[in-house]
């Protein structure tokens, strides 16, 4: 149960918390450019700091290095690969240059990573279905997203009771070789399934009954404004774009062995 | 026997939901768990076929602990019915459906086969063997499910809130099953909020209220003192009630069955006449 | 003219072989609290779902026969036009609640129907007080308990001010006194607003007395119609497998034994304590 645990929101009240998602997103969307436009160690690095404070403010320091750790594994991955292939096409030699350039792709991968999971840390699904309802994403869309988050503990918590069920009729989940064990979760998955299709009926038939489809002008309860924070975040977003751009165009951006041995 | 010391439970969620939990259940008894939604009745009964092991406490049944076996070996003598049949109903026809557990257990086939037999009759379903449970109705697939429990006949039956969506009707045949298990020894538990499904059964009834156990008696006392069952929030049954408000006249208050209650009132009657 | 009228109403779901209700014919007053029951498989949901027209516009199916709701003939207009009108509370109190908070699912039907948001601010906390979960508001639906929900459900429903109100066995789910207090909710409705109340349940011990109307329901046709007292006093109810109040079934086996306490029969305990207490000081 503990998988689903972080699937449980709580209701976090933090500046970081409190920013329009859209313009949360829009602060992705540039970091995400500007880690593209830089292959070096230094930039990235600044980018990478850059989530700090946001990371801090919002009170979710836990969650993000775990998040950290989970990417870990792939970014080795991503470290050794650039590390071998430079190995072999530069004739079985590693400069100091080429594990810099290595370091540095991993450090691009980690930066885009670690940019999405601050905004989904510190992005309640309330908020985050709200920014879908009021942006041109279609309100079906927007709907399905939040109506699935509401459903997942339900889901959770209907799956333990249906594997319990089972248990309880003999089934022993962990025994048998890696075939029988997925053969044992067929009685788990079909109530599951079936249970979900009986769900969506009804809950159909909910919607239904209030109205849905009665127009396509559809309003909302609520209405995302812009607070100072949000217009403070577009003017980073907006000077972010701007000096990176300009960096790339007109500074030589020095790599660290420059810096070191110069 | 089942026997329960000092039990606590907390979930993972940091949730107490058993505290000082203590009880034996002998053979043959039939208990009624009684008590608001979140009160800790399903979480008890879990324990009883190790689906949840205590955080604290013991719990034995038949002499073994339930931290030294497995869920599947304590489920061979206790049968655990769900409350929402759908949440096990997976096969293509009642007869796998049935046959699943058995095959669990080891049982061998023409052994599996008899059985099958013997449970759809009990149960009324002989004509639905060859059928998938899923085109049966709510009903119908809440027998396939006790049949499929019944199919390896454990000495201890749990029932988790049985009455739940069922008319007048599926009660009382409901009602007589449980007296038919009574009847060939087997200890019935049922977890329940209906009272009076509950006044018509009298059984030992525990309550229980924020995981603790509040009352645990027979039946016509308990459901007939305000002040116990109030504490758990449930309702008087209704015999019960009336007849409170006739105890200033001196009717005794602890009826709770209709039929007793007519002799009551027809005796009064005479003794006033006179 | 009746808020709901049915005449000869047939309905045979896509793909049945005989029809869920045959030949129903009934009619509802404005602002009657009318209860709906009878054994399972009655016909008693389907018949809830043709008042607000999910049959036949979301079953599709079947339907023959007349039926008018809210003076609208609902085979011409679609469910999203009857919802202004009936409202639907459904059995699974988890299952009817989309939203991430309360108050936006009471908002929910509100916003489909492209109301300002003044407005719809207005009507949300009008419901939500009305059911007495104003403080609930900003919660996520999983949190509360299920009598909660189904009161968030029925505020949803409220928020919209239909004058028709239809609750397909609310309670099943819950328990004795989480259900007593939604039956208060759905009465007070019915007395304080004037909303015409449609119940379908079993557990007449706790809703029978506050019905002015019953309909009994066996096998898809109506047995019985009219005024609970008369009809629940009657042995055939009790052989359809109805289950009367305990209160009515000790006041019929009195009567058997010659005891008749009334002419007018009890449904509920109070009233017949009330009426032993008098037949005891009378003897």
């Amino acid at each position: 149960m503990s998988v689903f645990d972080g699937l449980k929101f709580r209701k976090v009240y933090s500046p970081i918390h409190n920013l329009d998602p859209r313009v949360k997103f829009i602060y992705v969307c540039v970091v995400f450019v500007a880690a593209i436009l830089f292959g070096e160690i230094l930039p990235l690095l600044a980018l990478f700091l850059m989530s700090l404070p946001f990371v801090l403010l919002a009170g979710v320091q836990k969650e993000w290095l775990r998040s950290l750790r989970g990417a870990a594994f792939l970014a080795t991955f991503i470290f050794l690969v650039n590390i071998a292939s430079s190995f072999f096409t530069s004739g079985y030699v590693l400069t100091a240059a080429s594990v810099e350039s290595a370091a540095a792709m991993t450090l691009r991968f980690v930066v885009l990573v670690e940019s999405f999971s601050v905004f989904f840390l510190t992005t309640s699904p309330d908020h985050l279905g709200l920014a879908l309802e009021q942006s041109r994403v279609p309100y079906e869309f927007a709907f399905a997203f939040t109506t699935a988050v509401r459903f997942v503990p339900v889901l959770a918590e209907e799956a333990q009771t249906i594997m319990d069920a089972q248990k309880a009729r003999g089934l022993e989940l962990e025994k048998g070789g890696i075939l029988k064990r997925i053969r044992n979760y067929v009685p788990v998955l079909i109530p599951l399934i079936v249970s979900a299709i009986r769900r969506s009926l009804e809950l159909a038939e909910a919607m239904e009954s209030r109205a849905w489809g009665a127009t396509k002008k559809r309003t909302n309860l609520y209405a995302l404004k812009f607070h100072r924070g949000d217009f403070a975040l577009l003017a980073v977003n907006v000077a972010l774009v701007a000096v990176a751009i300009y960096v790339r165009l007109y500074l030589p951006v020095p790599t660290l062995s420059q810096l070191f041995w110069v | 026997m089942i026997e329960v010391e000092d039990v606590n439970f907390v979930y993972p969620n940091r949730v107490e939901a058993l505290r000082d939990v203590s009880l034996v259940i002998k053979d043959g008894e039939f208990v009624a768990i009684m008590g608001q939604n979140g009160a800790g009745k399903t979480t008890l009964v879990k324990h009883f076929n190790g689906l949840l092991k205590p955080s604290k406490g013991v719990v034995r049944v038949d002499g073994v602990e339930t931290t030294k076996t497995s869920v599947a070996a304590l489920s061979r003598n206790t049968g655990f019915v769900f409350q929402n049949p759908d949440n096990q109903l997976f096969s293509e026809t009642v007869e796998e459906e049935i046959a699943f557990a058995l095959k669990n257990f080891g049982f061998e086939e023409e052994v599996i086969k008899k059985r099958i037999s013997w449970a759809l009759n009990l149960l009324g379903l002989t004509q639905y063997r060859e059928t998938s449970p899923f085109l049966l109705s709510g009903g119908e697939r809440k027998r396939v499910a006790l049949a499929s429990v019944l199919s390896w006949n454990p000495k201890t039956l749990i029932l988790d809130e049985p009455t739940i969506g069922q008319d007048y009707q599926q009660k009382e045949k409901l009602r007589q099953f449980i007296v038919q298990m009574q009847a060939q020894g087997k200890t019935v538990i049922i977890v329940t909020h209906d009272v009076e499904f509950v006044a018509e059964c009298s059984p030992r009834v525990l309550l229980m209220k924020e995981g603790r156990i509040v009352a645990d008696g027979e039946g016509r006392e308990i459901l007939t003192t305000p002040e116990v069952l109030a504490q758990s929030s449930i309702v008087l049954p209704q015999i019960a009630q009336i007849f409170m408000k006739l105890a200033p006249l001196g009717l005794p208050k602890n009826v709770i069955d209709v039929y007793e209650a007519k002799e009551m009132v027809l005796k009064t009657l005479e003794k006033r006449r006179k | 003219m009746a808020i709901i009228e049915t005449k000869n109403l047939t309905y045979i779901y896509p793909g049945g072989r005989k029809p869920s209700i045959s030949d129903i014919s009934i009619k509802v007053e404005k602002g009657e609290f009318v209860l709906i029951t009878g054994p399972s498989g009655c016909g008693k949901t389907t018949l809830c779902r043709c008042f607000n027209g999910l049959i036949p516009h979301f079953y599709q199916g079947e339907l023959k026969g007349e039926i008018s709701v809210a003076e609208m003939d609902i085979t011409k207009h679609q469910t999203h036009k009857m919802a202004k009108h009936v409202g639907l509370v459904f059995q699974n109190p988890e299952n009817q609640l989309f939203a991430l908070s309360i108050e936006k699912d009471v908002a929910f039907g509100l916003e489909n129907l492209g109301l300002p948001r003044e407005e719809i601010r207005k009507r949300v906390d009008w419901a939500l007080k009305q059911t007495d979960i104003y403080d609930l508001r900003e919660r996520s639906p999983h949190e509360v308990s299920g009598g909660q929900q189904q009161r968030v459900a029925i505020a949803a429903v409220l928020a919209m001010q239909p004058e028709i109100i239809v609750l397909d066995e609310p309670t099943s789910f819950l328990d004795p006194l989480s259900a007593e207090k939604i039956f208060e909710v759905i009465r007070e409705l019915n007395k304080k607003l004037g909303i015409t109340v449609v119940l379908v349940e079993h557990r007449l011990d706790l809703t029978a007395k506050y019905a002015d109307h019953i309909i009994i329901m066996d096998e898809g046709k109506v047995c019985f119609d009219g005024d609970p007292r008369e009809i629940l006093g009657t042995e055939e109810t009790r052989l359809i497998g109805v289950g009367i109040p305990k209160a009515t079934l000790l006041f019929q086996m009195l009567k058997k034994e010659g005891i008749n306490l009334s002419n007018v029969t009890p449904l509920s305990s109070e009233e017949l304590a009330t009426l032993l207490l008098e037949a005891f000081k009378n003897a």
